[in-house]
């Protein structure tokens, strides 16, 4: 395996496992506020396949020669980036649906082709977390719908997601090609399957049918259908705001970061306490053997 | 009181002290999530919460129906008050660290797995099949709290002592799952439920096993808290519990979500 292949994937691998890890935090932040027991159970169901899926992810990275432990170390001091959509907050219920349905399913159009990824491992992580975003998306639109067609409150809160959260699920698929700096190389390799450019446009497509089906007022006013290329036009995301999340300067990059160093370094004890039982249990039965 | 108490109204209650400790401690789990030490906590504290949220929708569901007001379980979960709660105390205690959450967890499952085991022939159907589907679930929970509580107690010094720490905050709950009124003579005496106290040399037996082989000592006070599953007293901890997870229910009333 070439270096810079190899190097290039353990960047790919593990930025994706980071990004489950920390796309926890969003969702997390209102399990415990989630208005019925059905709607707290989808949630908790979601958010537990996010660590599972970067679970699995950390294994891919491991067939690298990387440990999980490594590429932790690397979230926490910021040496390794994961995903800027989980930089912005989750504000009201409908961010529930509206996480689900956008970044879920801007997720997928990122991942699908990945099943076809050229590193075995990482391509077979992708089919089981694949399936399991679908299932993802379909339960936020569905949290969308509940709100969009309910009372005057809950369709205030669907529009107010809906237009916080646009802009970021069109940056996450990533600068426009001419800009972005690690594409071609990707492309070359086959790690990387699709153009940034075309796969936003496929999620502008898929997408704007589903805000006019669920009544809800376009985020962008430059969203216009485009007779000639067949697809809708949209407006570009202001890419400086991108960068800025990007160098940390996101709404909660701080916050995200710290919650994930907290997390780590409360559960050293614990950590610590179960690998010296772990040991002292393999000694004894070394000894009794 | 006691001879006010119809057969139903007992059964109501015996039924929201299941699922309201449930809630509670399925509620107390949820925190956790994307704050575990590991990531195999952060997926098994989730699972924990999913199944305890999951029978609370059982519990709490019968206990509407056996309450004839056209209530939900979303009804009773949302929008009763802390004097309307039953559950023990020590569900309602907060996390603080991840050896009190587990400490607490295992407290709490060792009771769970005993008292489902009696349901499982009770003589009322449906408790019996809640208690026989639910029972499973505990079973594992219970078989991974103590496996922490072993494995943390007898690991490092520090974890040991922050695992002393976190039997001893705790303890002075745990008599409360043993306590009897009317409400539990009531169910004795329809055949539906043990009593609790009945209970307690089983549990004993239990936590003394896990805790000595996790080199734990057992407190040596045998005081305990009270109030919880009556609804006389609770901890002020449950009030802000209530303020977080019912928010959106109480502030947008007759919104379906
Ligand atoms: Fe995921
Ligand atoms: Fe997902």
């Amino acid at each position: 395996m070439p270096a810079g292949y190899r190097k290039t994937l353990i960047r790919q691998i593990g930025q994706h496992a980071h990004s489950e890890i920390v796309g926890q935090l969003p969702e997390g932040n209102w399990i415990t506020r989630a208005p019925t027991l059905e709607r707290k159970a989808i949630l908790l169901a979601k958010v537990q396949d996010e660590a599972g899926h970067g679970l699995y992810l950390y294994c891919a990275a491991e067939t690298l020669g990387v440990s999980r432990d490594e590429l932790t170390e690397k979230l926490l001091d910021g040496r390794m980036k994961y995903s800027s959509i989980f930089n912005y907050p989750t504000l009201n219920w409908a961010d529930m649906g509206a996480v689900g349905w956008l970044v879920d399913g801007a997720a997928i159009l990122n991942q699908v082709p990945l099943q076809r990824t050229s590193f075995g491992p990482y391509a077979r992580a992708m089919v089981r977390v694949c399936k399991e975003e679908s299932f993802h998306a379909r339960q936020g639109f569905d949290v969308m719908r509940k709100m969009a067609t309910g009372t005057p409150a809950q369709q205030k809160m669907a529009q107010d997601a809906l237009n916080r959260l646009w802009f970021p699920a069109l940056m996450m698929f990533g600068p426009s090609d001419a800009e972005s700096t690690h594409s071609e190389q990707s492309m070359a390799w086959k790690i990387k399957m699709n153009s940034n450019d075309e796969l936003r446009q496929k999620f502008v497509d898929q997408t704007v049918p589903q805000i006019e089906f669920l009544g809800l007022e376009l985020p962008d006013a430059g969203i216009k259908w485009n007779e000639a290329r067949g697809s809708y036009d949209y407006s570009d995301p202001d890419w400086s705001k991108f960068f800025d999340v990007i160098q940390g300067n996101g709404p909660c990059n701080v916050d995200r970061l710290a919650a994930r160093n907290k997390a780590w370094k409360d559960g050293a004890w614990v950590r610590d306490g179960l690998l010296a039982h772990a040991r002292k249990k393999a000694a004894r039965k070394h000894a009794a053997e | 009181m006691a001879q006010d108490l119809t057969a139903d109204q007992a059964l109501f209650q015996f039924l929201l002290r299941m699922g309201d400790n449930t809630l509670i401690l399925g509620h107390r789990v949820s925190e956790w999530c994307g704050h575990a030490p590991v990531l195999e906590e952060d997926i098994a504290l989730a699972n924990t919460a999913l199944d305890l949220i999951g029978q609370t929708q059982m519990w709490l569901g019968l206990a509407a129906e056996v309450q004839g007001e056209e209530k939900s379980a979303d009804d009773l979960a949302f929008l009763r008050d802390v004097w309307e709660f039953r559950n023990v105390l020590l569900v309602e205690v907060p996390n603080e660290d991840f050896g009190r959450t587990l400490m607490r967890q295992f407290l709490f499952d060792a009771w769970h797995s005993i008292q489902l085991g009696h349901l499982m022939t009770s003589s009322n159907a449906r408790i019996a099949a809640i208690a026989a589907k639910t029972s499973k679930e505990v079973a594992c929970h219970l078989e991974r709290s103590a496996d922490t509580v072993v494995g943390l107690g007898d690991g490092t010094e520090q974890s040991h002592d922050y695992m002393q720490a976190a039997l001893d905050y705790p303890w002075p709950y745990v008599g409360e799952m043993f306590s009897s009124d009317a409400v539990d003579a009531a169910m004795v005496q329809a055949g539906i439920a043990p009593d609790p106290a009945a209970l307690r040399g089983e549990y004993d037996a239990l936590i003394t096993r896990v805790l000595t082989e996790a080199t734990l000592t057992l407190p040596e006070s045998s005081f305990g808290h009270k109030g919880g599953r009556t609804g006389a007293m609770h901890t002020e901890h449950l009030g802000h519990l209530l303020t977080q997870m019912q928010w959106l229910q109480r502030a947008y009333p007759g919104a379906s979500w």
